[in-house]
């Protein structure tokens, strides 16, 4: 399975919008971007705070090796290939403060590896 | 239908967890009689050999290697643990390792040289055989390569006196899961059996959503569990999340076992991770006694004794009978930690 597609996959199984490129909201206007990469043993920016029910486009970049990036609640997990970026629409349909990990294993600092979503 | 009632009771499983790890015996339910011989000749023909008596423990985690904060006394509890299951009045059939055998290395120089000391100090246990799978700090950065020059195969299948043991990895391949290749050979297994046969699957991860936050889980989890659904008598035993804890779904009953490091903090009760503290005074805290039996005749109730170690105890100057300071119970459809 792809990237590509399985961001798609996780995307629609977690009732979020997915838009292909280029990416527009409904309303026409661009939608804002957060570009998160992963590196050892952490995710930059740590912390991000989304709209409930604005879309963003987020794209994952990885600065050293695979790394996975998983929010449970939202029904995202993907790894994170370097010299790859995925991206993917998202749409908060539920306020509340998400926990992101990374889920595949990238070393001995790995579970210090984690960022926090928060959805207003 | 008295048969196939007797059929699915046919064995009972007793567990004793002696904080380094946990003891498991099978046996027998039936008593000697022409039903009972009736039904044991039924499962040596479909089985290929009668289920009879015996006892193996479960160790995990290890992490040969690791040195504090929070457990500064490295190798010692695992030691203490080959040193007490070593004083038992009967040696275990084998001794099955649920993962992290060794701690993670910045190089694979280092790394090999933990695995050699992890075979070392288990290969002072008194026991016939040893199986293992690989924890993600076996296994996970090199998808398993160097887990597998000194263990063998990180998933298998194996018989022993009428129980079927499976030995799942859901590390190697840097996700927590363990892919559609071992899940069709799970399944080919698996086929060879009839729904009655009685199976042991053991792992390092939980294989369902234990604590997705803390990686706690399996990402294909439930389709390993569907495999092992038609199937009657289903014992999980995993490690990784480093206390005890009990979990049933449908006729599958999962255990996860304590470590040999250091104990990790209640999921249930914190949002964050820690390991806890090392306690100078207790540098064995968290360790202890678990006796499990099941009453003969009794289809689903377990008798549960949970048993504090004290470093005395555990340094083998009282006897293993001596250890047993309290007891409680939990019966089987109960789900949660143990403690």
């Amino acid at each position: 399975m792809t990237l590509t597609r399985k961001l798609f996959t996780f995307a629609i199984a977690a009732g979020l919008t997915v838009i292909g490129t280029p990416v527009r909201a409904r309303t026409g206007e661009t939608p804002r971007t957060i570009a998160i990469t992963a590196s050892k043993f952490h995710f930059t920016p740590d912390r991000i705070t989304l709209k409930k029910g604005q879309p963003v486009k987020i794209l994952l970049t990885s600065s050293d090796r695979v790394h996975g990036f998983m929010i449970r609640a939202l029904g995202i997990d993907t790894d994170v290939v370097p010299g790859k970026t995925g991206e993917f629409m998202v749409t908060p349909k539920t306020a509340g403060t998400f926990k992101a990990i990374c889920d595949h294993y990238c070393g001995l600092g790995h579970g210090f590896m984690k960022m926090t979503v928060v959805v207003e | 239908m008295k048969e196939a009632i007797d059929r699915r009771s046919f064995l009972r499983v007793a567990g004793m967890s002696v904080g380094v790890g946990v003891v498991y015996q099978f046996a027998p339910m039936l008593a000697r009689n022409a039903e009972a011989d009736t039904i044991t000749g039924f499962l040596k023909r479909v089985n290929g050999e009668p289920p009879s008596s015996f006892t193996f423990a479960q160790f995990s985690d290890p992490h040969v290697g690791f040195q504090g904060p929070p457990d500064p006394l490295g190798t010692q509890a695992f030691e203490g643990a080959v040193a007490l299951i070593n004083k038992l009045p009967q040696r275990p059939d084998f001794v099955l390792f649920t993962g992290d055998l060794t701690h993670d290395a910045e190089t694979r120089d280092l790394h090999a040289q933990r695995m050699r000391l992890f075979k070392t100090i288990a290969g002072r246990i008194n026991t016939p055989a040893i199986h293992t799978v690989p924890g993600e700090n076996d296994a996970a950065l090199d998808q398993g390569v160097l887990y597998r020059e000194h263990f063998g195969d990180s998933h298998y299948s194996f018989d022993h006196k009428g129980v079927h043991f499976i030995a799942l990895d859901n590390v190697s391949r840097g996700r927590p899961e363990i892919g559609p290749d071992q899940l069709a050979w799970l399944k080919a297994d698996l086929s060879r059996y009839p729904r009655t046969a009685p199976i042991v699957v053991f792992t390092h991860r939980p294989l369902f959503d234990l604590k997705p936050e803390w990686e706690w889980f399996t990402a294909d989890g439930d389709a390993v569990m569907n495999v092992l659904a038609p199937y009657e008598n289903v014992t999980v035993l995993y490690g990784h999340i480093h206390r005890r804890h009990f979990r049933r779904f449908g006729s599958a009953g999962h255990y996860g076992a304590r470590s040999l490091i250091f104990a990790f903090n209640d999921p249930a009760a914190n949002e964050e991770k820690k390991q806890l503290p090392f306690d100078r005074d207790q540098p064995f805290r968290d360790l202890g006694i678990r006796l499990v039996s099941r009453n003969a005749g009794a289809t689903s109730a377990l008798e549960v004794n949970d048993v504090e170690l004290t470093a005395r105890e555990f340094s083998g100057t009282s006897g293993i009978q001596q250890m047993i300071k309290s007891n409680t119970s939990k019966t089987e459809g109960s789900s949660g930690d143990l403690d």
